[in-house]
Parts: structure tokens; sequence; C-alpha cells
């Protein structure tokens, strides 16, 4: 099933949710709805559920070109929403038991498929529990299983693992992922986390004020940033104000940490004088913060510890640094400056 | 300069001796207030013993201001149960104009005087008011009679099955019911699967509570009711007429009735706050996660 | 193909719910409020100022005021007291006894009349300890206070637990931690935060207190000019069929209860601007 989105708008009070939006979600699809906090993307995932009416444009669903046979929406709330006074195999069962009598599956047929999704969930050790008794990562994923129970065309998820630890995150990125490629569901999800977004999804859409920024698949957004809230969002970012290249003034360079190369003595014209202000090393990654010397701005660099060990720098030390790739925007007067 | 370790200590009323003083203050009030009239009661009701006490239950003038009680009682709390039921789901899951005249109308009986509730309906259905004419060439009398003292009484206690559901179901957030439409539930489905197991407790204690005050609801009715022994009569105009005849052991015995009755209120009331709190503890080890 | 167009909850029963609650409202609410007000239009100001400035009628308001402001203010502080003592201590039966606040909201107002009246009798426990030193409370004005501090203690105390148990005891910390003493602490932090729930309390405890009826007729003895409150005025002058003038005196309480509801309202407002504000 894929879903057509025209000329969406929603407002609450004064304040517009969504304006004007259009989209096209396609059959089969994983995408991510990523934007900061109050862009409009759950409210615009609550309107294709249908919890949230439109004040303007169209949802419409179809499924093969033209026909619609019915409209299943699953729905993962961020806080589950499971039924608190129900066991893990009535929550996951109710979709099934409250169909009308005359399609509603007996009781074993619905005791199989239960039991399936639970297996598929991997809790089909906790079917008689409260969801009380389960940590985050299972609710989360009974939640999925209730939704899955009722053969969704369209499965939406709201920030499906904001409430979790990074762990358990991570791992059920990964799981999320394999369910989609195995069921095929059109599925969008609402995320702010933009790694979440880039590892998870087929395709990203970069929503802020209502409006979408950019759309496409994780590498075309990050290799090619539409403006610089999208270059700013999707990773670290130093700013570079002022006379670049071409020497037009008011543009902004936008310049990723692990673009930027430290040398020991300046071998090109290109390069800026800065002296190391901090260091501090992650793993393999080892992240550099440098004092330009002639703006007194400050700029993260990002090596590798093989790199830094090779150089040999400590804070006060004076280095060079190059600018492997940058992106150059216009300067926005109304945008404030961005900082991460 | 003097060093300040936070310590409990340091707060204020920590003090030992405020402590000690504090809660003895509040122990001689709370005594003198709720204690000592609640030992009141059953030490004047049981004063001659357990044989007169139960031949005042027995007599048949009790007995009738029971049934009596017990009929208005039942029908306000059927009625406002109803209603609270259907305003509370109109208040916490609609968006719409006019909802907070709504919540105002509902608070209006608790601030009126139950007097002036009495004379309302002795002006709307008494034999000199509005519609007394037309109920009374029907041959139906309402005021000085049982359907007044229900009509009072519901009146009286329209407000507390709503007050008690509202707040709740307002807390508890309509999630769960969205989740359940959305796997294809129906509207009174969501309501019995869903909404009633949430919210049970609190409508019991509404329920009950409404009840109590229905049973001892004592101004309205005494202005609707017309004292008529036996007919009119309700629990609570009885222990007055008991109280006036210098009766007293007699009004006392009666009074233990609905003070049990006020009793099982509080402990309803108690084993509510008790579900709840353990509903909240059940979340925590969630919210303990989000926190790691 | 289908469309979302038209405005809609996913929630099930608005036109059910609304059609009851509307239609109790009406039918339970307002034709009976309406009534007394279509009675008071058929008063003539004459009649009605000469009801309630009579001097029997103007003492009654002043009793009943009297006493709702003594009755309320008792409680702004006892009940104060003992939600601060049931929220900050732990002792023996504080349980039971948190419990038991409630007790007077669900005893019938006719027992707590008899209970306190016997209690307070000079042959009562605490009458007959009052008696030695001189304190007749019984039939006296001590008595209708009595009473309503016994009916509206819930009130007060309800009002404020809740703000109580809320405090950030982060707050108080941090005072202490920039040197402020328990006095200080309790005066500028403590008290500013109690402030809107404690007289919210006050104005329902009031409001609650000018019309009650059941407990005081019992332990006050209804002397007219002395301990006879406002609504048992509107009783009589029923029973000598005087509608006119039980009309006059209960508008006047009606409307003083529907300024302090008002209050009451806007004071809950403000205080969830302020604190959402913070």
């Amino acid at each position: 099933m894929s879903i057509q989105i025209e000329n969406l708008t929603k407002k609450f009070g004064t304040f517009t949710a969504v304006d004007q939006l259009s989209l096209t979600v396609n059959d089969g699809e994983l995408l991510a709805l990523l934007g900061p906090s109050g862009c409009g993307k759950t409210t615009l995932l609550r309107m294709i559920a249908g919890l949230e009416n439109p004040d303007q444009g169209t949802i419409k669903f179809q499924e093969n070109e033209n026909q619609v046979i019915e409209n299943r929406i699953g729905f993962v709330f961020q806080h589950y929403a499971l039924f608190r006074h129900m066991t893990v195999f009535e929550n996951v069962a109710f979709g099934l038991k409250v169909k009308p009598r005359s399609i509603r599956p007996s009781k074993e047929e619905i005791k199989t498929k239960v039991f399936d999704l639970l297996k598929m969930v991997q809790l089909d050790w906790a079917v008689n529990r409260l969801p009380s008794e389960l940590s985050g990562g299972q609710r989360q994923r009974v939640a999925l299983a209730r939704a899955l129970a009722i053969e969704p065309k369209v499965l939406l998820l709201d920030e499906p693992f904001g409430a979790l630890d990074a762990k358990v995150r991570k791992e059920l990125r990964r799981w999320l992922r394999h369910l989609h490629d195995e069921l095929k569901i059109t599925s969008v999800f609402v995320t702010h986390d933009q790694e979440e977004a880039l590892e998870v999804s087929d395709r990203i859409v970069i929503m802020n004020q209502g409006k979408i920024l950019q759309q496409g698949t994780p590498e075309e957004v990050y290799a090619h940033p539409a403006n610089p809230f999208v270059f700013n969002f999707l990773g670290n970012v130093n700013l570079f104000h002022g006379r670049i290249e071409n020497g037009e003034a008011n543009q902004v360079g936008f310049v990723r940490p692990h673009d930027i190369s430290l040398e020991l003595t300046p071998n090109g014209l290109d390069r800026f004088e800065a002296v190391v202000d901090r260091v501090f090393s992650i793993g393999n990654l080892t992240r550099v913060e440098l004092k330009l010397t002639e703006s007194g701005r400050f700029v993260d660099s990002e090596i590798t510890k093989e790199t830094f060990d090779k150089l040999q720098i400590k804070t006060g030390d004076k280095v060079f640094i190059k600018l492997n790739k940058i992106k150059v925007f216009q300067a926005d007067q109304n945008q404030p400056e961005y900082s991460i | 300069m003097s060093h300040h370790p936070i310590h409990k200590l340091n707060r204020p009323g920590e003090g030992k001796l405020t402590k000690i003083v504090l809660i003895s203050v509040a122990l001689i009030f709370l005594s003198v207030f709720l204690v000592l009239p609640l030992i009141t009661v059953f030490y004047q009701a049981f004063k001659f013993g357990i044989q007169p006490y139960l031949g005042y239950l027995s007599d048949p003038m009790t007995i009738s201001a029971i049934q009596i009680t017990l009929i208005s009682a039942t029908i306000a709390v059927v009625l406002n149960t109803i209603f609270g039921i259907a305003a509370a789901w109109l208040i916490s899951k609609f968006e719409f104009p006019g909802k907070k005249i709504i919540l105002t109308l509902i608070d209006l009986p608790l601030t009126i005087s139950p007097v002036i509730i009495g004379i309302i309906f002795v002006f709307l259905v008494g034999v000199h008011g509005y519609w007394g004419e037309f109920f009374a060439s029907r041959g139906i009398k309402i005021i000085f009679a049982v359907p007044g003292i229900v009509l009072a009484t519901t009146f009286v206690t329209f407000s507390f099955v709503a007050r008690e559901l509202i707040p709740h179901m307002q807390g508890q957030g309509n999630e769960e019911e969205e989740a359940a439409i959305l796997l294809g539930a129906s509207g009174f489905k969501t309501f019995f699967l869903i909404t009633l197991p949430k919210i049970k407790w609190s409508l019991l204690y509404g329920i009950i509570l409404c009840n109590a005050r229905a049973c001892g609801e004592f101004g309205a009715v005494s202005v609707v009711s017309g004292h008529i022994r036996g007919l009119t009569n309700t629990l609570s105009l009885h222990i007055e007429i008991l109280y006036n005849e210098y009766n007293i052991v007699a009004a006392f015995a009666v009074a233990s009735i609905l003070t049990v009755l006020a009793l099982i209120t509080l402990i309803v009331k108690k084993l509510m706050e008790y579900s709840e709190s353990r509903d909240l503890e059940a979340l925590e080890p969630a919210i303990a996660e989000v926190k790691s | 193909m289908f469309e979302l167009k038209k405005s809609f909850s996913v929630h099930k029963g608005f036109g059910l719910t609304l059609g009851i609650t509307l239609f109790y409202l009406g039918l339970m609410l307002i034709i009976p409020l309406s009534t007394l007000f279509f009675k008071t239009f058929t008063l003539t100001w004459d009649s009605f100022w000469t009801t309630v400035t009579d001097e029997r009628v103007m003492r009654a308001y002043q009793v009943s005021f009297g006493t709702a402001f003594l009755a309320a203010g008792v409680n702004l502080f006892f009940g104060t007291l003992i939600a601060w003592v049931l929220v900050r201590y732990q002792f023996f039966g504080k349980r039971i006894l948190d419990a038991l606040i409630d007790f007077p909201f669900a005893l019938p107002t006719a027992v707590a009349g008899i209970c306190l009246t016997t209690l307070f009798a000079s042959s009562g426990w605490i009458g007959n300890l009052l008696d030695g030193f001189g304190i007749q409370v019984v039939f006296t004005q001590w008595g209708i206070t009595i009473a309503l501090i016994f009916i509206t203690l819930p009130f007060s105390v309800r009002s404020i637990q809740p703000v109580l148990e809320d405090l950030n005891p982060e707050v108080e910390e941090a005072a202490i931690s920039l040197g402020a003493n328990r006095w200080q602490l309790f005066s500028r932090i403590i008290v500013p935060e109690l402030l809107p729930a404690a007289f919210a309390g006050f104005t329902l405890s009031f409001a609650r207190a000018l019309g009650e009826y059941g407990s005081v007729v019992f332990i006050s003895g209804n002397l007219p000019f002395k301990t006879e409150i406002a609504p048992l005025l509107i009783v009589t002058k029923l029973e000598q069929y005087d509608y006119a003038g039980a009309t006059s005196i209960a508008v006047v309480l009606l409307i003083f209860s529907f300024i302090t509801l008002i209050i009451l309202n806007s004071l809950q407002s403000l205080n969830r601007t302020w604190k959402s504000r913070n």
C-alpha cells in the first residue's frame, strides 16, 4: 500500500504544526520522518493514522495503482500504550478479539497467531506477564506484536526507540530493520535521532517547522544536504564565515569534523593556523578542539587514534588545519548560528 | 565562615521540639474533631447494650426510613453514575467549545446551600409551584412525598461521580483508547474493555461517596419531605425526630448505620489510592530504564 | 480510495455523551436553577429590600458570615498544620488519621450535628471539660463555628496536602546550600508555594460553611438574633408560607456562593498559569 499526502495543513490554535505538506510513501518502504521536537513529524504521523484530522489537504491510501481493499493501520505509540490490565497475550490478541463476529478468527486460530507473533518478537516466554512486569524494550516489542496482529497494510511508529537506553535502542533498531525486510509492510517511523534514521530507513524525510526540507536515501541526504539546517541536523559541523573561495561575502562554509585534517607544518596555501585547545579520545576516534589564530573561533576536528599518535600533539601546540570537504551556503540573516 | 552541611535537619520543621509540638497539636485537634465524634456515635448507640440497639434498628419506623433512604439513594446513584460516566467521557475525550461551562455547571450543586436546593424544588413542583398544578391534576404528589426526596437527593449528589472520574480520566490520557480504536475496537468495546478497567476504582469510590451523601442528605430533603413519619422519613430525618424527642440513644443507633457507611467510603478511598500508587510503581522499571 | 477530510475525533460517542450530559444538566440543574431566577423576578425591589434588611435577617447573615469566616480561618491554620504533619512526619497511626480526614465529607450532616452537640454539651466529654473554664459551646455561636470547622476540615487539608507533597526537595536543598536558615526557608520558599492552595482551601471552606444547615441546626439552638443562621431562616420563612421572603434571603446567599465560586475558579486558573510559567 502506498500513501499519497497532498497539501496537508494542521494548526493548533495559532501554531502551525504541519504546513501545506505533500509527500508520497511508496509501497513497502521504510520511511523515517526526522526532525527536531515540535517540527510536526508526530502530528503528521497521527494524521496518517487518523488520530488527528487535517485542517486542509488529503491523505490517500492506494494499493496496486488504484483500488483500496481495506485500510488497516498498525500504530506503535511512543510510550507503547499497552493495556496495563491485560496480559501480554491479551494485549496482542485484542485486535483479533474485537473483530466483528462474522470475520473474527476462532479461539484456536487467535491463540496460534498470537503465539507466532510473540515468537517472532522473542517474547513467547512472557505470554502471561503483565506489561508492568516487562522492561521497556520488551514492552516495545509487545506493542509491535500487537500492532502486527491485525495484519496492517501500513505500520506507523512514533519515536519507537525514544524511551529506551542506548544499548537496547541499537539492538531494536537492527531488529526492526530485519523485521521490515521480512514483512515488507509500508512503514513510517518518527524520530529525532539522525543516527537512527540514517541506519534503519530506506528513505529519510527531514522536517522543520511543519515543512519538508529534504527527502532522499540516507546516503543522499548525508552526502548532499540541501541546506544548512539539514547539514547541521545530520551531524556535527564546523562553520567558516565570510569570504570563502570566490570572495563573495555573506557565505558560510560547513565542514564536518572528520573532514578536517591536521598538519604540523603548512603544506599549502589554504591552511589555517590554530592552537590545540583540548583533546579527548573515544575508542578509535580522537576529537581535537582547536582555536583559530586569525579569528579566535573554535573548530572541532575528528581524527583516528592512529593519526593522532603520529602527530603527537598536546594542548597549546600550534597546528595547521586543512579542510578536505566544504559545503558553502548563502548566509541567512534570519537563521541563528548553529551549534551542536 | 560557618559550614552548612545539607542535611535533613536543616529543613524547616525537622527540629525535634518543633516536630513533637506540631504532631501533638495535630493529634489533639484531630482527636477532638474527628476521633471523639466517631467514638461518640458508637458509645451512645450501644449505651444500653446490644439488645436495645437491635431493637431501635428493627423498629418499623426505622425500617421504613431505611427503605425510603435506599430507594432515593439508589435512584440518585444510578442517574448520577450514568451522567458522571457520560460527562467524564465527553470532557476527557473531546475538545469542543463550551467545555469550561459544562465543568463549572457540574461543580455548581456543591456550592449551593442544600436548603436552597430544597426550596427550588418546592417552587418548581410544589402545590403552589410552577408545575404543581400539572402534577396535582394528575394525582401525582411530589413535594412532601418520595419523588421530591428523590429529586432533592439527586440534585445534591449530582457532582460526586463526575468530579471523581473527570480528573482521573484526564490524567490517564487517551493513548490506550487510541490504540484500541486503531486495532479496530468499537466505541462501546473501547469503553468496556479498556476505559472501564482503568477507572474502576475511582468509579467505585465516586459511587460509594455519592451513595453515602445520598443516604445522609439532610437539608434539602428536610425542606421537601414534610417529615411524615413512616411515609417520607429518611434516615437523616428520622435521626432528627428521635433526637428532638430526647430519644438520644435511638438517634445514635440509627446514626451508627450511616456512620458505618461513611467509614466504608473512607476504606474504598484508601483502596483506590493504594491501587493507583501500585499502578504508578508498576511503571517505574520503564522510567528507571529511561533515566539510566 | 478514501479521504480524511471531515472534522472528527477518533473517539466515539461524542453525540451520545454530549446528549446525555446536556439533557441531564438541563433537566436536573438548569431548569431548577432558573426557577429560582424567575421567582426572583416576581419580587418587587421594595419587598426584597425590606426582607433582606430586616433586623432578624441581617443578624442571621451576620451570624452566618461571621461563623463561616471564623471556621474557614481556623481551618486555614490547622488545615495547613495537619497537612504539614501528614506529609512531612512519620508517626504511629498516620495512615489511619490521613484516611479519617475525609470522614466529615462522608458523614451525613445530621449525624455530625448530633455527635458534636452531644460531645460539646455540658454533659458531654469535651463540654464537661470546657464547663470547668466557664465556656459554653452548645447554643452559642462557638457551637456553630465548631460544627463548621468539622464540616470544612477536609477541604482545607486536601487543598494544601498535594501541594506540599509536590514541593521539590531540591529547591529546599538549594536554599539551604545558599545559606538560608529554617525560618527563611519556610517563609520565603515554602509559604509562597502554599499560598494559592491555602487561599483556595479557605474560599472553598467559606462557601461550604455559608450554606451548611444539617450539622448547625442541632448545636446552634436556633435562637433568633443570636444563633440563627441564614439557611435556617429560609426554612422558617418557607414553613410560614412566606415564599417571597424565603426567595429573597436565598438569592443573597446564592449570589455570595457564586462570587466565591468565581474567586475559586480564577484562583485555580491563576495557580495553573503560575505553575506552567515555572
